[in-house]
């Protein structure tokens, strides 16, 4: 019952879309405020029903209702509570309903907080999140519905993926896809510009909040998956080029380069056209990014459904809303006028430096990603494409993006003091060289490439560093008056700082990599393995019953110089139904570096492989993208995004706040 | 001429989209992508072996069918393929040769100490030059050759326990490999 309620609350959330994608479009068109404000009541209504019809799903999975045919598929009566839940979307219907719920979440929002708004604008971008819901949800009620029966219910269900039963891959998707589906709303706003054939710096103004926060989810859910990666696969990778990683780092690259260069058209008025192909690319590249890892046109170890059916559907999808939201730029777009002109040494100019190199980045995991086939299409000639091709393109470019990423900030706007930044940056000269200086002599010459991303690390951190200590005129006033500049400053300079000092700690995660040791050795219990300083012996290995899995557990005593460090407790479950083991790695951290120990097969005479890493830095990756993601949030909160708000409600004139920087 | 350029994205997207509509053909599965060399003899190689003086040469597979193995150890789908290739040397009924593919060979020998060793002898191609005379776009990828040294198999991507089971070891059987 509660399953086809949830059934019935899709098929009228889709009636409703089509109500959202109309009516205030026709409104807009008209002026005609009533109709404009149907949208806002058809997002939050769509919000409800999608919000039903997912707790109608949940319920299926939590009371394990196997007639429901999603649920026989994907659960089974002893999976834990948190996976019978996480499971919902571990599938491809599943997902697919995250996703629309996600695209519902983002229009409740704007139509919840956008009073700030020109009715008209926020009419046209919610009649575009309209249309993009029809689309999913027709595909959703056409070709993966998740309710659908099956009678007579199977006695069980086939359980979910061992690899998927894990907190870090339970909570990525949703990150993801806010990350994704957010992008939707630039991508409307964008299209509504368009229609309306206006953009300013107060579109700009609107779009920046909605782009920066699902970036920051992006951020966080890229982050997630890497470090699920990373101590799952239990050989300590933790990126690897593959479709649907570089799936989900074309939206970050083109979603980075969106923020910044709606920076440029909120400030100077300029660089419209642009911004607004890359708020359509963005989200463009979102929905190829679903296509790509739902339709099977690459073969990828990630997708859990392939299937030609829907993926001509999403194709479809894809022509629509790329090719009608492109048609739309090529008509409208060169009718836009740019606004303040600027010398290509200053702030703009290095803004589009940046947006050149991510957006050439984006282009080349394109290519990486799409190349190979699409030669092969043409006729063309063979070319293999992995790891080392994205070693030498991608990451050559990003070399002098974050060598000019530390030179930007300190840029002015209009024209820049390119001397002048350059010596501002003479402590960061200093440091850059003295890390260079000892990463090479503690390496003893060892990788060339690690040590100089190891400089770029410490460059790009001590000039955010200079940057900020600039603003407050840290060392020339009293150091009381810096205080002060310190409490004024706008928190989006603070984010930002924070933003690209999280860069600069990934970085040196990245780089460092470059010295991982690592030792596999097959040893009985009671033998032991030595590296990087470290004594790991294997004290013992138990069979432990889990909830739906049998473990073999060991017990590793890990001492340094003979003083005891740690017991760590590496293990492989043996999943029953499923047939399947997977290896439970223990990781022990100091944030400076990881010991990461994996349990590999016993032999027959019961001695067992383990696989010991010692990782320096690697942690770093992951905090520099949280320090990234907090950036984002920082930078978010900021009181210029909220000034439109007090305009409208502060009636008294000359109270009109001044908006930060 | 400005104009022309606002309509280069959408250009560009209708390209793109021209070539998923082919990839998705029906016919056009993504995991059976035809060789051109299918049926062809394979391109001759002669690559330094790992972990032995002895060295791999096409000369050498002839007499009876062999599947070979491109991999590297910088490939995740090649570390999810690998308990499908272990089980099928276990099966002892084909000779699988590795081929390192732009790979560092310390790496690969880290990788099959790690994991498991099911070649019968790997040859190393570091710069990638016999993978590109067979047309691999991309590893894993896996070829199947008769006792002539003709190619006449071709599996993209991670090869799969169906696959081996449905396709992989029916087409040895005509092939007559013991």
């Amino acid at each position: 019952m509660i399953t086809e309620i949830g059934h019935f609350s899709l098929v009228l959330a889709l009636f409703v879309a089509l109500a959202q994608a109309s009516v205030p479009l026709v409104g807009a068109a008209r002026r005609n405020l009533g109709w404009m404000e149907v949208g806002r009541s058809c997002a939050l209504m769509q919000f409800v029903l999608i919000g039903l019809a997912m707790l109608a799903l949940m319920h299926a999975y939590m009371g394990s209702d196997f007639s429901v045919i999603n649920v026989a598929a994907n659960s089974h009566t002893d999976k834990p509570l948190l996976y019978k839940i996480t499971g919902v979307w571990g599938n491809h219907e599943g997902s697919m309903l995250l996703w629309v719920f996600m695209l519902s979440l983002c229009s409740a929002a704007v139509a919840l907080f956008s009073s700030n708004l020109p009715p008209a604008l926020r009419a046209r971008v919610l009649a575009v999140q309209g249309m993009i819901a029809i689309g999913f949800l027709l595909f959703i009620l056409f070709t993966s519905n998740p309710f659908l029966r099956t009678f007579p219910p199977p006695p069980n269900g086939n359980g979910l993926n061992p690899v998927l039963q894990d907190p870090g891959l339970a909570f990525h998707p949703p990150f993801l896809y806010l990350g994704y589906v957010g992008f939707s709303v630039a991508f409307a706003f964008a299209v509504a510009a368009l229609i309306d054939g206006r953009v300013d710096a107060a579109w700009a103004r609107w779009v920046r909040p909605w782009t920066l926060a699902s970036w920051c989810a992006l951020t966080i859910g890229i982050a997630m998956g890497s470090w699920w990666a990373y101590y799952t696969l239990g050989w300590g990778g933790w990126w690897f080029w593959d479709p649907v990683e570089n799936a989900s780092l074309m939206p970050w690259l083109a979603g980075t380069a969106l923020i910044h260069s709606s920076i440029v058209v909120e400030k100077r008025d300029t660089l419209k056209s642009w911004t607004i192909l890359l708020a359509i690319m963005t989200f463009s590249l979102s929905l190829v990014g679903t296509f790509l890892v739902r339709s099977g046109v690459l073969t990828s170890v990630h997708s859990f459904a392939s299937d030609p059916a829907r993926g001509t559907f999403i194709l479809l999808l894809l022509i629509a809303a790329i090719g009608g939201s492109l048609t739309l730029y090529a008509i409208r777009a060169p009718a836009l006028k740019g606004g303040g002109l600027f010398a290509p040494i200053s702030r703009e100019g290095s803004l589009v430096l940046n947006n050149v190199l991510l957006s050439c980045g984006c282009a080349t995991v394109f290519l990486g990603t799409l190349y190979p086939l699409f030669l092969d299409a043409m006729g063309g000639p063979k070319l293999s494409v992995g790891f080392p091709f994205f070693n030498r393109t991608f990451v050559p470019m990003m070399v002098p993006m974050i060598i000019a990423l530390g030179v930007g900030p300190l840029l002015a706007w209009k024209r820049g003091d390119l001397i002048g930044a350059l010596q501002r940056l003479w402590v960061a000269y200093i440091i850059t060289g003295l890390v260079l200086l000892v990463a090479f002599y503690v390496t003893n010459g060892g990788p060339v490439l690690a040590v100089l991303g190891l400089g770029l690390a410490a460059w790009l951190a001590v000039a955010v560093l200079t940057e900020l200590a600039d603003r407050l005129k840290l060392f020339r006033i009293p150091f009381n008056d810096s205080v002060k500049r310190a409490v004024n400053l706008p928190r989006a300079a603070y984010g930002m700082s924070l933003a690209h000092f999280g860069l600069a700690v990934s970085v040196a995660g990245f780089s460092a990599s470059a010295w991982d040791r690592e030792a596999i050795e097959i040893v009985p219990i009671g033998g032991s393995v030595a590296l990087a300083g470290y004594e790991l012996r294997l004290d013992s290995v138990d069979r432990v019953p889990g909830s739906n899995f049998i473990a073999d557990q060991a017990t590793v005593r890990v001492t340094s110089g003979g003083a005891p460090v740690a017991l760590m407790h590496p293990s492989r479950r043996f999943f029953t139904l499923q047939k399947q083991t997977t290896s439970e790695t223990a990781i022990r951290t100091n944030l400076l570096s990881d010991l990461y120990v994996a349990l590999g097969e016993s032999d027959t005479a019961g001695n067992w492989t383990l696989r010991v890493y010692w990782k320096p830095l690697v942690p770093w990756i992951w905090i520099g993208c949280v320090i990234m993601a907090a950036g984002g949030m920082v930078s978010l909160s900021d009181r210029r995004w909220r000034v439109g708000v007090a305009r409208k409600t502060r009636v008294a004139p000359g109270a009109v706040p001044v908006a930060g920087e | 001429m400005t104009r022309a350029l606002f309509l280069l994205p959408l250009l560009l997207f209708a390209v793109v989209a021209g070539y998923f509509f082919t990839a998705l053909r029906p016919s056009h599965d993504t995991r059976e992508l035809p060789s051109a060399l299918l049926d062809k003899p394979a391109p001759a190689f002669d690559l330094a072996g790992l972990g032995s003086d002895k060295r791999l040469t096409l000369d050498g597979l002839k007499g009876r069918p062999s599947v070979i193995n491109f991999f590297a150890s910088w490939c995740a789908p090649c570390r999810i393929e690998h308990p499908v290739l272990m089980r099928l040397a276990k099966q002892d009924k084909v000779a699988i040769y590795g081929i390192s593919y732009k790979d560092k060979s310390e790496a690969s020998t880290n990788f099959l100490t790690t994991l498991g060793d099911p070649y019968r002898q790997v040859g190393l191609d570091p710069d990638g030059r016999t993978g590109l005379n067979f047309g691999v776009y991309g590893v894993p990828e896996t070829y199947v050759l008769d006792g002539n040294g003709v190619i006449r198999k071709r599996f993209v991507g991670p090869l799969s326990a169906e696959a081996v089971d449905r396709e992989l070891l029916p087409l040895l059987k005509k092939l007559g490999a013991s």
